[in-house]
């Protein structure tokens, strides 16, 4: 143990890291019923961590190109030893990942900590879900299989629906008219590249404001702890609240292990640019909610194409929902309940719509 | 003189002017180059005489610049039907049906004439009919026999590579069976009339109408067309043999051959029939339903240990396949990556096919031969797939014992925060 | 960035004044976090190891060695999924086809005697650029480019254009 602390005590002498602790050890984490929901943003962060690791190691034998993208995976799951761990893994943790982002969006909403002073920590966290589920639909294609191939075919189909920039967004996200190999080098590009870049400058960004700000706590549970200060308590960042941290972590990654090596994730097959697509093409599963809705526009809305009209209201949503710090009035009790109310119905919405486009043909 | 010609010259301008102007309306009318004054009348007869112009615009013949005259005789420049449809002028009438061969015959076993329009076609067609059945009696003063109308069609008559056409290959079978498939009008003949029930049952006839296969054997394939006879008992071998050569090839050396040739049984008809082919089972080297064996040879003698031994093969290989297709999918539902068995197990079929076309050896060392070939590679896919169960069952104990170490560490940081916070 | 630097609430290490005391709870974290640590190395390290095939396939293989065939001759290969025929021309040229028949899958085969592609199935014969000449087979075989790279022979699937 001496040759441990020696070490440590070489490093401390030329490092002298006690300052930049400091705040984490003077950090606190309010502790009340609804504190597990502040797990949640720590397990998306330690997910991505993986998610950069098992790429990293992917990159080690995929090739991007039409040619070869579905070979060399089929190499990895086939040939390299627990490359089937690390792939599955990947697309795994990829899933899971989608899922407690917007766990953790929907836990903010209704905990209400989107508050002021934390508008920017929300719009950078709406702009990192937006950016994971690019990851999702870039990812998607890289196994250059049928079912990736012909859902990326209508995924940037419906971009091109866009007004106006529609065409010039669907060029530059296939590189050309059709999605072809260039599709695919690509969204390799975006997928390596260009995404994880802006996503680590905004995740830096994110829990630089989480650090400088603290621990949102919901405004009942304030009132209740102004009500009777003697109730208010607080749990140590460190070690205690990173310890509880740490074990959720280690669950993430045992259910991580255990489906990928109980359900590995399957290839499919290769895809053929010249085939028909096949019945019931659907996106992943993060995106069938949007589907789904632009499946169920009518084709003509009064004198607008439904298609259009649907993209349109997304697009009008993302705005509101991007913004949606600056809605709630401080003063008005009823603009709250509103965004309450609001906050219920697209969950539900999107719960159900997903529901439904899963089992619909 | 010159004033006379002058005048001359000028009526020819007007006759000339007025002809042109009669053309264009007829052209205008679709009528043609030439008056046709056929169709002006018997586009409005009744059926049997009937023959409107819009059918006859179909008629490869019409297309080809041919007309009523052409085959009818008779003028068709006038509209006197006293003079178009007079001896005088050559007309025929309603052409006798033991008339039609040589009549159409006159242009079409004519090398020079044809070569105008289709320097590729052949010009025996008639010198083949009168080698048929059909022509050897029409020739013997039977009216009923098919003649060259009554398949190609007469008035709209098609290309036969037109899919309309009652010679096109999809088509060909109905166009048989309108005669040979109708027991009234068969009756005297000395011929079945279910050839065509039959052929509906066969795989051939599934080939061409379900695959839409139009090299699969139709009627003319093996019985000719023009030259249409049933194909010589000793003959049936080299017509199956166009396609199925191997078959054929092994069959001629087998022993089956002189046998065959001895007791004059006709080749691979004995054992698969002719019109009604099914799909080959294996059930046909057995000794039970299907069985085609045991129509000739004895329980136990010599050949028919042969025939069990082949039997056993194909169906141990057969069923090795099976086995090796349930292990990868196994594998398969498992999430396991198999596709190179998969792969592999094409080539395992290939192999059975080959063993069950070596059977017309009827020498087990050659369907031996092949078996083996496709054991040893079904038996390597079984393995691949009983080496991803195995292989799955590692990741999962590997996962196990992950679990306990993450297990371990759960416990540990649990109580290890309730001993810090105490 | 707290939560993601894994030194800085690494419980193994615990502070100066809980190191006199190291007990069962201790013993039991220390050793689950190397027993994870295992976990989660041996799978890696093993990735590294490249294994012994490093062709990937894809649209061009390898389809034999210079040599290997003598002119007027063919042979099979494996070309990702489906099986391809490689031959050499008497007249010492490569030639590349796709092995399956286009009529019902078979594999065809060189014959050396016909100098032509053969399906032994329904004896369809298809010329050395893979035209359907004879019998059932409806369409030609796709034909692949083939390029001799050193002793290789690559051969390579043409792409769209």
């Amino acid at each position: 143990m001496t040759v441990v602390r020696n070490v440590r005590n070489w490093f401390y002498e030329r490092l002298e890291w006690d300052d930049l602790i400091a705040p984490l050890r003077k950090k606190t984490v309010p502790l009340h019923r609804l504190s597990y929901w502040y797990f949640l943003g720590g397990i998306t962060l330690f997910l991505f961590v993986i998610q950069v690791l098992t790429g990293i190691l992917l990159l080690l034998y995929y090739r991007p190109g039409a040619n070869e993208a579905f070979e060399s995976v089929q190499y990895i799951m086939t040939q390299v030893q627990f490359g089937w761990l690390i792939r599955s893994i990947h697309s795994w943790s990829a899933n899971l990942m989608v899922f407690t982002a917007f766990a953790h969006m929907f836990s903010v909403l209704f905990l209400k900590a989107y508050r002021k002073p934390r508008e920017l920590t929300w719009i950078s966290g709406v702009i990192l879900l937006v950016l994971v589920m690019g990851f999702g639909f870039s990812g998607y294609l890289l196994p250059w299989n049928t079912l990736a191939f012909f859902a990326t075919k209508v995924g940037t189909d419906i971009a091109g629906q866009v007004p106006f920039v529609g065409h010039a967004i669907m060029v530059f996200l296939r590189g050309g008219e059709e999605v072809t190999g260039a599709t695919l080098t690509r969204f390799f590009g975006f997928h390596v590249a260009v995404l994880p870049g802006l996503v680590t400058v905004l995740i830096t960004f994110h829990l630089l404001l989480v650090q400088r700000q603290g621990m949102s706590v919901p405004p009942h549970v304030e009132k209740d702890w102004n009500a009777n200060p003697t109730t208010r308590r607080e749990l140590k960042f460190f070690p205690n609240f990173a310890l509880r941290e740490l074990m959720a972590w280690y669950t993430g990654l045992g259910v991580l292990g255990a489906l990928a090596a109980v359900f590995p994730w399957n290839l499919g097959v290769k895809a053929d640019l010249f085939a028909s697509a096949p019945a019931g093409i659907k996106p992943e599963w993060y995106f069938l909610f949007m589907f789904q809705t632009l499946k169920m526009i009518p084709s003509k809305v009064w004198f607008m194409d439904g298609e259009v009209l649907g993209i349109l209201a997304f697009g009008v949503a993302g705005v509101l929902w991007l913004l949606l710090p600056f809605l709630e009035c401080d003063r008005l009790a009823r603009s709250k309940q509103w965004i309450t109310g609001m906050s219920v119905f697209a969950l539900a919405y999107v719960v159900a719509m997903s529901v439904y486009g899963y089992v619909a043909k | 003189m010159a004033m006379l010609r002058n005048k001359f010259r000028k009526a020819g301008m007007a006759r000339y002017l007025v002809t042109l102007g009669l053309l264009a309306l007829a052209a205008s009318f679709g009528y043609g180059q030439a008056k046709n004054s056929c169709v002006d009348c018997h586009s409005a007869l009744p059926d049997p005489l009937g023959v409107t112009q819009e059918t006859f615009s179909h008629d490869i013949h019409a297309q080809k610049g041919l007309t009523c005259v052409s085959c009818h005789g008779g003028d068709a420049s006038t509209d006197d039907p006293t003079q178009s449809m007079s001896r005088k002028a050559g007309w025929k009438g309603k052409i006798d049906r033991r008339q039609i061969p040589e009549l159409c015959g006159s242009c079409h076993s004519n090398p020079t004439y044809m070569r105008q329009y289709d320097p590729g076609l052949r010009t025996d067609q008639l010198a083949e009919y009168h080698t048929s059945v059909h022509g050897k009696r029409l020739v013997a003063g039977d009216p009923k026999v098919a003649v060259c109308t009554d398949c190609h069609g007469v008035h709209d008559l098609k290309a036969p590579n037109d899919l309309q056409s009652k010679v096109y290959p999809l088509n060909i079978a109905n166009t048989c069976a309108r005669c040979h498939a109708d027991a009234q009008y068969m009756k005297g003949y000395s011929i079945p009339t279910d050839q065509f029930a039959l052929y509906g049952k066969s795989m051939h006839h599934e080939a061409l109408t379900v695959r839409a296969d139009l090299s699969a054997p139709t009627c003319t394939t093996c019985h000719g067309n023009h030259g249409a006879a049933p194909p010589g008992v000793d003959k049936v071998q080299s017509v199956c043999s166009t396609c199925h050569i191997f078959q054929a090839q092994m069959y001629v050396k087998s022993s089956h051959k002189a046998a065959f040739d001895a007791a004059s049984l006709s080749g691979c008809v004995v054992c698969h029939g002719n019109h009604d082919i099914e799909h080959p089972t294996d059930a046909k080297l057995s000794t039970g339903q299907g069985a085609v064996c045991m129509q000739c040879h004895k329980l136990g003698d010599f050949c028919d240990r042969a025939r069990a031994h082949m039997l056993s093969q194909i169906t141990r290989l057969d069923e090795a396949i099976k086995d090796a297709d349930n292990a990868l999918a196994v594998a398969e539902s498992a999430g396991m990556e198999v596709s190179e068995a998969r792969l592999g197990q094409n080539e395992a079929r290939d192999s059975l096919t080959k063993a069950r076309v070596a059977i017309h050896s009827f020498k087990p060392e050659v369907v031996d031969q092949y078996v083996q070939a496709g054991l040893q590679v079904a038996n390597k896919d079984m393995k691949a797939g009983q080496q991803a169960i195995v292989q799955r069952n590692r990741r999962q104990m590997g996962l196990g014992l992950s679990l306990i170490a993450i297990a371990m560490v759960l416990v540990g940081l649990w109580l290890y925060i309730r001993k810090i916070e105490r | 960035m707290a939560t993601s630097d894994p030194s800085a609430i690494n419980p193994g290490a615990p502070t100066a004044t809980s190191i006199p005391r190291r007990g069962f709870v201790e013993l039991l974290l220390s050793s689950g976090i190397i027993a994870t640590a295992a976990a989660f190395v041996y799978p890696v390290l093993r990735y590294f190891v490249p294994p012994k095939t490093t062709d990937v396939g894809g649209d061009s293989v390898v389809a034999g060695k210079v040599g290997e065939l003598k002119p007027n001759s063919g042979k099979i290969f494996r070309f990702g999924s489906r099986p391809g025929l490689l031959i050499l021309t008497a007249d010492g040229e490569y030639r590349a086809l796709s092995a399956v028949c286009t009529h019902l899958s078979c594999t065809v085969q060189f014959r050396p005697d016909l100098r032509e592609v053969w399906c032994a199935c329904h004896n369809g014969v298809y010329g050395l650029d893979g035209r359907n000449i004879l019998g059932p087979p409806p369409r030609p075989l796709e034909s692949f480019d083939v390029q001799v790279r050193g002793n290789e022979i690559y051969v390579t699937r043409r792409r769209e254009s």
